[in-house]
Parts: C-alpha cells; structure tokens; sequence
C-alpha cells in the first residue's frame, strides 16, 4: 500500500495530510507554525510517522503554502504548488461537481470558481486583512471570548448590529460604539459575521458568479457563524467538507501523487529529516545598491538552496554546482 | 550641462544615443533599485503613484553624479502623470538641489515643437544634426525592441532557464555601445546570431499571455517584479501591448511613422470603451481585446497603485473576458519589494490557463478524430 503526504505551511498553521491510494484522508495534523517553518514541518513529520499504518510506504510527497519552498527542500517534495491550485484541486475531488470554493485561512482569503472541474477564475484578498481569519481572532481577544465559541454564540443572535466591515480599524470602532450603546454580545458577534462576509463578498467575491454548489474551507469555515451569515447572505446553502481545514495539505498530497506517477519515483528525503539538524540563515548581499537578503538554508555538511537574490548570482551558483557533480 | 532623464525600461538607450550624438554631456542614473525606491518614497507625496517615486529617485541619484539638467516627458489628460514634471520641479527645489527641468509635452499640433524643446538642450546644433540624432536613437529603440521579442520567444522554451537572459543583457550593452548606425547593425547581427544559439525545446506546448495596462509599469521591470522574467520562467510566452519604439512614435512623434501603435488598440476598445479615459486606459481595453482575437491564453494587466486611467480599465475588463472568454488578471504594484505574493497569484493563473489550454486541445482531438469517423460525440468540456 503507498500514501502521499502534503504539507501546507502556511503563516498561521502548518498541517500536514497522509492520504492513501484512493484519495481517502488517512490522517491528517494542525499545527501552530509560530514563525518556524522548518520546526513546525519537522515536529509536524515526527508525529506523522508514529502513526503510518502498518505497511503504507510513503510514494510522494508535495508541499504547498507560504512557505512551500523552504518545507519542499527540507522533504524532498516531488511537488511544490500554490496554494490557489492545491485547494481547487482538493476541492473538486473531494467534492466532486463544485463550482465555487469559498476560502477563509488566517491571512488571506480567496475565492475559486469552477467550471467542469477545471479553475476558471480566482481572486485572492489584496492589501487589506478585514476580511480574515486573523480579524474574527483580534475582535474575539477583545470581547475576552475563545475563538471556538465565537460561532456558537453568534447563532443565539435576535437582532444583527450593523458593523462596518470595510476596514478592521473602522469595525473595531464601531465595535466599541454598539457595546457601550448596551447591544448583546450574541447580536455583536452575529454582526461581526455579517461584516466579515460583506467586506470578504465586496472584496474577494466581487463581479465573481457565485454558483451552486458552494464549499466553504480554511480554518475560518470552523465558525458557524460565518457560514450562515454566507447563506444569509448568497441565498444558497453552503457545504463545509469534512477535511475543510486542511484542504490545501490535501490538493498537496494529490498533486504530488500526480507529479510521481508522471516521473516514477519520489524524490521524498524520508522521515529521517525529522531529526537532521538544518540552519536557515540570511545576509545582506553588497554587490548593489539592491541590497538583497537572501536566504541559505543548511544542513549539517552542504546548502542546500539559496534565494530571495534578484540577480540570480546567489542562487544560480548551486543550481551550477549541482550540474558539475 | 550635463543632462539627466528617467528611467523607463530601455529608454536610457535610445535617449543616451539622441543626446551623445549631438555632443551633450549625459548622466545616465543608476539602474533603479532600493535604494532609488527609498530616497524616491522619501521625498515623494505619499498618495503620488508609484512612477512619480521611482523618477525622483532616479533624479536624486543623477544628481548625485553631476546631473544639473532634467530631461522629463509630459502628458494630457486626465492623468496624473501630466502634472508630475512640476510637482517634481518643485520638490526638488525645496531639496536644494539645483536643477532645470526641460519638460517634452506631446506635440500638440506640430512636431516641431518636440524640435524647439530638444533645442533648448542641444544648444547650438544645425536641425539636421538633429534630425539625423533623433533617428539614430530611434533605430537602437527598435534594435532594443527586436532583442527583447526574440527573448520573449526563447524564455519558455530554452533548456537551461536564464541562458537568454544572460545573453539579453549582454546584448543591450552592445547596442548601448555602439557609436554609429553601422556599429549598431553589427551589435544586432550578433546577439541575433548569440540567441538563436541558445537550445530551445520547440516543440514545448507554451501558454501565451498578453501584457497590457500603464505604460511606465508595464515598461520598467524593477517596477513590475519583473513579471515577463517571472512567466517565463513558469514557461509563457509574453508579449506587451506597447513596445519601446511605439510609445516614442505615438507620444513624440505623433504617430508619423507608419509602425504599429496604440491607434489600433484604441480603434478595438469600443463599444466597452467609447472615449479616452486618460492615460491608457483605452489601449489597455482594446488591447485586451486584440489578445483574444489573436486566441492569446490570458491577458494581465498591470497598474501602479491608485492609478485612475488603470481602475476604469479594471472594472471594464471582466465584461471583456465574459463576452470573448479570455482568463484575464490584475496586478496591482506598489512600493512593496516582497514578490512572494505576487508570484502565488501568476502561478495559479498560469495554471489556470495550462489546464484550461490542456483540456481544449485534448477536446479538438477527439472532435477531430471523430469527425474523420463521421461518429457524432459529445465531447466533456
């Protein structure tokens, strides 16, 4: 029996997704990346591998995410994709027949739309974060309410305030305005919904053709107040897929089975990585006013990749070192 | 005197090549870089766009060579950038630093009012002499076009990414060094013969991509995150609405010259767009629509932050893509350095395209080959 990990590293969360030959979730890991994507994928790998079933050989291995480059070259990936590609991808084979992947992680957001299972338009959020998963997160910690019941509790709402959504600075103002006006918290947060769902549907969505069905994914999707304030708001219903949380790690571990089925074999490191001991390091390169920062990533005895140099000088010298040896 | 200009692109070229000729001192400043962002932010209007940063930039490092004469192009319209000399001028007054700033507005009526301003830098030269000098930049404009076409092409589709780039760069400094038109022919001849010997996979399935919006954006890589470089390497044949030796005959010559240009762009942007809107705004919705007529894959269209002529443009774009069913996308650029993002969003639509190209030709097949059946088939789009 073979499997396939994905690694989604994102800015928030790192998960990781062991799927097996059918595309079934074998297991599936959240983790905080806290600033250290390498840590994270290595803890991340560590407790994966407790858990393999028995006789599963990893065949491939595929990464995606902010950070896909850096956890690709750690692992081996025979893979590294954007995470816009690894979430249609997820999406329309888990949910096969979607046309419309609504998605809201920690940073950004981005909508997905389907046509015949094929991508046929994308939009992902610009310069603004209102319309996130780390804005739900900063208005929560100031009402002193865990994230996990915010959603459960915007349910009981009678009557949603209106909060303008457009800008979180604006919301948290307007915020502060409708509790000392003495509205309840339920109708507040159910408000919030409301205004996340606005600014995301303006901003995001906007001039998109929204079409059943609809899937609703990321981590944002954990709060039911946001998916009925998007069914509130679309008409529609919208589906929340069981793995909604880790769909990227998913389309990951499917486009790497594809990317070893065309090669052959897999480039995965193997689990030993876990333990290997790898330095990420930055300097200021000097040679022009440019003044790049470019990044080498160690492991004990070699670099394994450099980047972030304009020019190519940095980066392009291992690439040539490689092709000598 | 010695004279300055902005950069814009390979411009620097073409304008070093008018001036020297004609016995001028030039400075040309440095490629723009960090360092010209930081001292251009600097002392830039906050809610300027991003070209009005990236030209002080240039003149305050200029100036820091010797420069004491600006040489700066002018505009009409409802676009900002007509207005950018002077508030230039003045900003750079209230620095200190003095310099005189020669402002080349569009011809208006007749080019020999481009003529008089070129004067006013070139002293005491006979008009043959400078006639004869604007012709000379004019054809390393086009030598620089036709190098930067072959590129496009080679990008995609060599086996070892950055051999073309390699040799382009190489290639402009010939044709910036060479004094005379028959030098120049020279320096053609070899980077044509140095490109086609690059080895090129031809036969690889690309995807092609039209690029249009503003024109400073679209032209000045540092500006752009170096989107052409960026696609080609994700293996997409680009090509620009607007090339170098275009925008000088459209905006200085008035279109006299009988090449390619934005008239034919403007004549296809109705009936989205049925008047000007400002700087090209138009030609971005015409050209848009030129792309899909020619079966380009995708268009993108990139603008400086905050750009007006660009927003019309944006928001009429979608219509366009609906109605001729092109993959279109925006790009947005501003002061920010960190391409990660970027490169995410040209990624996934390049992938977009891909699939969707891969699906449209797995369709032709099996409609072609049951035609040659006479079987009916329904094909799956």
């Amino acid at each position: 029996m073979c499997g396939y990990l994905g690694i989604d590293v994102g800015s928030v969360s790192t998960n990781i997704v062991l799927l097996d030959e059918d595309e079934r979730v074998c297991d599936s890991l959240y983790i905080r990346t806290q600033g250290q994507p390498i840590n994270a994928v290595q803890k991340g790998l560590e407790y994966i591998r407790e858990r393999i079933p028995e006789g599963m050989k990893i065949e491939g291995v595929g990464t995606t995410g902010s950070g896909r480059h850096l956890a690709g070259i750690i692992v081996g990936a025979d893979s590294v994709k954007n995470e816009i590609t690894s979430h249609a991808i997820a999406a329309s084979s888990l949910v096969p027949g979607v046309q419309t992947v609504l998605e809201i992680g920690g940073q950004d957001s981005k909508i997905i739309i389907l046509r015949n299972g094929v991508v046929a338009d994308f939009a992902m959020n610009t310069v603004c974060a209102a319309g996130t998963g780390s804005f739900l997160d900063q208005q929560a910690a100031r009402l002193n309410i865990p994230i996990e019941e915010f959603g459960d509790i915007a349910l009981k709402a009678g009557n949603p305030v209106r909060i303008a959504g457009r800008c979180s600075v604006f919301a948290e103002s307007d915020m502060i305005h409708k509790q000392q006006m003495g509205h309840n918290l339920p109708d507040i947060l159910a408000g919030l919904c409301d205004a996340l769902v606005r600014n995301y549907l303006n901003n995001v969505g906007k001039g998109k053709e929204i079409l059943e069905p609809v899937i609703f994914q990321g981590g944002v999707a954990a709060n039911i107040g946001i998916k009925q304030a998007f069914e509130k708001a679309l008409g529609v219903e919208v589906i929340i897929p069981e793995h909604y949380d880790v769909m990227g790690a998913v389309g990951a571990a499917i486009l790497a089975r594809d990317a070893v089925r065309k090669t052959g074999t897999t480039s995965f490191r193997g689990f030993e990585v876990a333990e290997e001991m790898f330095e990420a390091a930055s300097f200021e390169c000097k040679d022009c006013p440019n003044l790049c920062e470019v990044i080498e990533i160690r492991d004990r005895k070699n670099i394994l990749a450099r980047w972030n140099d304009k020019c190519g000088k940095w980066s392009n010298a291992i690439a040539e070192k490689k092709k000598i040896s | 005197m010695k004279v300055t200009f902005p950069h814009m692109g390979n411009m620097y070229i073409c304008l070093k090549a008018v001036l020297t000729s004609l016995g001028v001192e030039v400075v040309v400043p440095p490629m723009p870089s960090k360092k010209t962002l930081t001292l251009g932010t600097q002392h830039s209007p906050e809610f300027a766009c991003l070209p009005l940063k990236i030209n002080m930039g240039n003149f305050i490092e200029a100036y820091e060579m010797g420069a004491d004469t600006i040489l700066m192009a002018g505009g009409v319209g409802p676009c900002r950038f007509g207005y950018y000399a002077q508030v230039q001028r003045e900003i750079l007054e209230d620095m200190g630093l003095k310099m005189k700033m020669v402002v080349l507005e569009p011809p208006q009526k007749h080019i020999s009012e481009l003529l008089i301003k070129i004067r006013e830098v070139t002293g005491s030269s006979s008009w043959i002499d400078v006639v004869r000098a604007i012709r000379f930049g004019w054809h390393k404009a086009r030598a620089v076009d036709e190098v930067e076409d072959v590129l496009h092409r080679i990008r995609p589709r060599e086996y070892e990414p950055g051999r073309a780039d390699v040799v382009y760069k190489k290639a402009l400094k010939w044709i910036d060094d060479a004094h005379d038109r028959n030098e120049l022919k020279d320096a053609i001849s070899k980077a044509r013969q140095e490109l086609d010997a690059i080895p090129v996979d031809n036969g690889r399935e690309v995807v092609r991509i039209g690029i249009v919006g503003e024109i400073y954006v679209m032209l000045e890589p540092f500006v752009n995150l170096e989107v052409e470089k960026q696609l080609g390497r994700l293996g997409v044949e680009v090509e620009r609405s607007i090339y170098l030796s275009e925008w000088i005959n459209d905006h200085l010559f008035m279109g006299l010259l009988k090449i390619k240009g934005s008239k034919e762009a403007r004549k296809h942007a109705p009936p989205y767009v049925n008047h000007f809107v400002g700087g090209h705004g138009q030609e971005t919705i015409g050209s848009t629509v030129l792309f899909a007529n020619r079966n380009y894959d995708g268009v993108i269209q990139v603008q400086p932050f905050t750009c007006m002529p660009e927003i019309v443009a944006e928001s009429i774009i979608p219509t366009v893509s609906r109605d001729l069913g092109i993959p279109t996308f925006c790009l947005i650029v501003d002061e920010h350095s960190g391409d990660a993002g970027v490169l995410t969003r040209l990624e996934a639509f390049v992938d977009l395209l891909a699939r969707k190209k891969e699906k449209n030709t797995v369709k032709n097949t099996v409609l072609q080959s049951s035609e040659k059946k006479g079987e009916q088939v329904c094909a799956d789009i």
